[in-house]
């Protein structure tokens, strides 16, 4: 019988030529430094799978979004690996866009991953992308300049001490600039930012009954505060850096502060790439004494699209990105600090890396407090901390962004931001027949 | 010469380049008027239906609208200048004698080569970065305050950009045309002892102007549809300084995924395009037939 | 050409023409100079020239993380390939608008301009659909077949203009001889429209190799050009002003230096019919 079944697959491996002979798998990545170090790991894989090739599109990332979003809703089956975010899974599995995560293996322990960013991942409690590194938002700061400033950070600061430890330390003639953070317009980027720091102001996107929120006060006090201290104390040109150009300036030295990524926190204590790798610390993102912190959950993601033909091998190569070993095999390239953080509860529980790392316990404290189905002093109808889960809202945090962006470059005032973020937020909210 | 049989043969040989245009033409545009009349969104599908003019509406009476209308004709009309007056300045120089000509005019080309992308990229990165730019070092190195380019004046730094690409493109096409200037002619009106102005004004332009009018009308085709250098530099920010309309649209089809709203603009777009091409041609056209 | 001008002014001019080439030239000078650099050496201030240890670490580094040939390989047919293609339909037709010119030809010409004028993302949910029913998405074919599309109106137009100005009595002393038309064509009409062939399928390479939205947005990885190639680099994490400029360096390289090769060609026929 089994050689009769072998003899069958080989015929119909001669007869369908030599495509089968090794499955390629098309994997559509962004170009962020841990997804770089996976491709470079790629013989790894290979080594334990022979039969499978692996094809990587590694695109910036709003380039990747468009072109993974187009595919997958027109169903054109481009990729048969996505990387996704915490703000996709939800919405895209609604739609069974993508695959349920069932087969990742014995040796996968599943329930080793931080539940936060379990819960993230998961629709309907199946879990439709496996983490491939996760991450808060904290402060990171300058040891040196707040000790020549005879300042002390605190564990848990408030935005009032921040603002003044920020004007403190700034030192413009000499390009110290107290406090860097995103101004770059996008629903990814300051908007990332805003929303959860408007979080911890105690204001929100939408009222239980979906109507914009911009008018309110807490959303004025919320972009005043940010506005003016990026005056005072931020770096010029910040209404264009995002996540990287702030990393470039805060690893070459510039910035006093940065309220950013808990994984940036690898890059700026790597001295290979920062001029200030030792003189870093950590802290968790401040607040303003109404409970919720500034900190955002995010998960960059690895998942199938439901149209793949190839959803075995692409599950195979999954379990393996997102597993335990690679944590080690990183571990064993690249030492303990460099593996892809925020994803598993073990890492956090191993000696090894808590010593490589000094970042560990912030990055874990601050994943631990991000609550994205509360994520604001007063309820809402939306999930999610620094994004609201409905598909709109890529388009409107963008063209919100575009406005408050606007408002720190001093093109326009705060209040004219808000009153136009307000204006389309509506019209958007009514065309797609939120509101009426 | 135009026989009844060179008549056909000549139909029959334009065929598959009509053919292939209108097809290239009405399919994808047929397709596009019809998502513009309906309620489509990529990221929720099932939910299509005809909304009538709904998506007009929206586009339209969208605040950004006018001010894409603006930025378009403004980084059309800041790019014609440049590159039409610097083109002239430029060619004129080259067209006098002097050492390394041919060295120099390889590098006058050179930007005309440059991928969009990697212009937009290295500008932004490299000259207007207001931290590790060129620019603001050399401001810095004169004691000034560095311009942050693409927040205090994106429109202009765009136009800057595009017109780096496309200055020698105009550059190369008159300085063909006044090449082909009758050097008679010239000093003839030397010998009347025209001065260099009226000689310009009198002689060089008039000869010049229909290698204008090509360098207007092909430039213009290419940049009412600048994207990549606002997609890389500003992002069309900040707020709306630096939205043309093709980026409009853009931001509607792929970050709102909205297909009906991206098909009505696109419509708008094309129809608003071809109004600019009527006035161009009657303009153009006449100097083009001679 | 030869005018008679001062040796002074000649030196003048020299000056100022050099100066001015340099400027134009200098974004692309200073992006090859900083791929040389280190990461840190590209963002020193003051900037240095050339003193700096020059390395090839930045290539080497792209190289690992994208098959640099496999992008150049596509460029190259997907430039080559739709310029032929769009050649090979465009020759017959600008041949029959110039030599057999009728009352709408001009009208046809200008509509087919204007099809150039619609944006394209406005078109790209339809393009995209179509693609995925007939498989073409991620192929060479497909990207070939809409570069064409897309500047075939270009390719009409520059040969048309070109074509104007063989004068038509030529043609018709060929045919008293009683030449056929293919003996027309090959004989007599190609040699003298060679240089305007020759400067159009150059400017049509760099036009489609420049292409940036639907090599984009139609690629994932067999059929990806160097558009796609440099998507990766554009803003990575951390510093990567040197890495950028390498693999900007890279990706222009082979078009410049095709451009300056053959710039004669090019400038010969890229009049548009401007000059008479």
């Amino acid at each position: 019988m089994r050689l009769k079944a072998l003899l069958l697959g080989a015929s119909f491996l001669t007869a369908s030529g030599f495509a089968a002979q090794a499955e390629t798998l098309t994997i559509a990545t962004v170009n962020n430094g841990d997804m770089i170090r996976m491709q470079k790991l790629t013989d790894d894989f290979k080594a334990k799978n022979p039969d499978i090739d692996l094809e990587w599109v590694t695109l910036e990332e709003n380039v990747l979004r468009q072109r993974v979003t187009t595919d997958i809703a027109t169903k054109g089956g481009q990729y048969d690996v996505l990387t996704i975010g915490t703000y996709e899974v939800p919405i895209w599995a609604k739609q069974d866009w993508l695959l349920p995560l069932e087969n990742l293996g014995e040796n996968y322990d599943i329930d080793d991953l931080l539940p936060p960013i379990r819960a993230g991942l998961s629709y309907e409690d199946k879990l439709y992308a496996a983490p491939f590194y996760g991450e808060s938002s904290m402060v990171m700061y300058r040891t040196d300049l707040f000790e020549e400033a005879g300042l002390e950070m605190p564990e848990a600061p408030t935005w009032e001490f921040v603002a003044d430890a920020a004007r403190k330390i700034t030192d413009k003639e000499n390009e110290i600039y107290g406090i860097c953070l995103r101004g770059k317009a996008g629903w990814g980027e300051n908007m990332a930012f805003l929303t959860a720091t408007a979080n911890s102001f105690g204001a929100r996107w939408f009222d239980m009954e979906w109507q914009p929120q911009f008018d309110q006060p807490e959303w004025k006090e919320t972009l005043d505060f940010y506005v003016n201290l990026m005056n005072d104390a931020g770096p010029p040109g910040a209404s264009s850096n995002g996540f990287n150009e702030n990393l470039a300036l805060f690893q070459s030295g510039k910035c006093g502060m940065w309220i950013d990524a808990t994984v940036a926190a690898s890059f700026v204590t790597n001295p290979d790439e920062s001029t200030v790798a030792d003189k870093v610390g950590f802290a968790l993102a401040p607040d303003n004494g109404l409970g919720k912190r500034g900190n955002w959950l995010w998960a960059w993601s690895l998942a199938i699209p439901a149209g793949t033909q190839k959803a075995e091998a692409a599950e195979k190569f999954i379990a393996w990105a997102t597993s335990k070993d690679y944590l080690e095999l990183v571990a064993e390239k690249e030492g303990w600090a460099n593996v892809p953080p925020g994803t598993r509860t073990s890492l956090y529980e191993n000696p090894k890396y808590l010593e490589a790392a000094p970042f560990a316990k912030m990055t874990i404290d601050s994943i631990n407090t991000a609550d994205p189905n509360n994520p604001t002093v007063d309820p809402v109808p939306y999930v999610g901390v620094q994004f609201v889960a409905i598909p709109e809202f890529q388009g409107l945090g963008t063209a919100v962004g575009q406005q408050f962006s606007a408002a720190l470059a001093g093109q326009v005032t705060v209040d004219q931001a808000l009153q136009s973020a307000q204006q389309l937020t509506q019209r958007e909210m009514m065309k797609s027949g939120y509101i009426k | 010469m135009a026989t009844l049989h060179t008549q056909s043969t000549a139909r029959l040989m334009m065929a598959p380049a009509v053919v292939l245009l209108l097809m290239w033409m009405l399919v994808p545009l047929g397709m596009t008027l019809w998502f513009s009349f309906l309620r489509y969104n990529l990221l929720m599908p099932g939910m299509e239906e005809w909304t009538g003019f709904d998506n007009y509406y929206y586009f339209l009476t969208d605040p950004a609208f006018s001010t894409a209308l603006v930025n378009t004709l403004l980084l059309v009309g800041g790019v014609l200048l440049i590159s039409v007056g610097g083109g002239i300045a430029l060619a004129l120089l080259l067209d006098q004698p002097f050492f390394g000509q041919g060295i120099v005019r390889l590098l006058v080309i050179a930007p005309f080569f440059v991928m969009p992308t990697v212009s937009a990229l290295v500008w932004k990165n490299m000259f207007m970065n207001p931290v590790y730019g060129l620019f603001a070092w050399v401001a810095k190195f004169f004691g000034l305050q560095p311009v942050d380019w693409l927040a205090e004046v994106p429109l202009f730094s765009i136009v800057l950009i595009v017109a780096w690409q496309w200055l020698p493109f105009a550059t190369l096409i008159l300085l063909t045309a006044l090449q082909s200037l009758d050097e008679e002619q010239r000093e003839a009106a030397e010998m009347d002892g025209a001065g260099p102005v009226s000689r310009f004004i009198y002689i060089v332009l008039p000869h010049l102007s229909r290698a204008i009018t090509v360098v207007i009308l092909i430039e213009t085709i290419f940049l009412l549809s600048v994207f990549a250098e606002i997609l890389v530099t500003t992002n069309g920010g900040p707020g709306l300084q630096s939205t043309n309309l093709t980026y409009l649209v853009y931001a509607q089809a792929l970050l709102q995924f909205d297909v009906g709203a991206a098909s009505a603009g696109g419509i708008v777009a094309v129809i608003l395009a071809n109004i600019v091409a009527i006035f161009l041609m009657r303009i153009i056209g006449k100097n083009l037939d001679a | 050409m030869a005018r008679a001008i001062s040796p002074r002014r000649k030196w003048t001019i020299t000056v100022v023409a050099w100066l001015l080439g340099l400027a134009l030239f200098f974004p692309i000078l200073w992006t090859v100079l900083t791929s040389f650099k280190t990461e840190g050496e590209a963002i020193a201030s003051p900037p240095s020239l050339i003193a700096f240890d020059w390395t090839l670490a930045n290539y080497f580094e792209v190289q690992a993380r994208s098959n640099y040939f496999k992008y150049v390989g596509n460029s190259i047919v997907i430039a080559l390939g739709s310029t032929l293609i769009g050649l090979l339909i465009a020759i017959p037709a600008a041949w029959a608008m110039a030599f057999s010119p009728t009352k709408r030809t001009k009208d046809v010409l200008m509509w087919m301009l204007s099809t150039k004028m619609l944006p394209p993302v406005g078109v790209l949910v339809p393009i995209y659909l179509i693609f995925r029913d007939t498989g073409l998405l991620d192929s060479r074919t497909g990207l070939i077949g809409v570069l064409t599309m897309i500047n075939l109106p270009i390719i009409v137009w520059m040969l048309y203009t070109y074509f104007r100005e063989i004068p038509g009595e030529i043609l018709e002393a060929a045919r008293m001889d009683g030449a056929s038309l293919a003996k027309e064509i090959v004989y007599v009409l190609t040699p003298m429209a060679l240089p305007g062939i020759a400067s159009t399928m150059l400017l049509n390479i760099i036009l489609a190799w420049n292409e940036a939205f639907w090599t984009l947005n139609l690629t994932a990885s067999n059929a990806a050009p160097l558009t796609a190639f440099i998507a990766a680099y554009s803003s990575p994490e951390g510093l990567f002003w040197a890495k950028l400029s390498a693999a900007s360096t890279l990706a222009i390289a082979p078009i410049l230096i095709m451009g300056w090769f053959s710039q004669r060609q090019l400038i010969r026929g890229l009049t548009f019919g401007a000059v008479k």
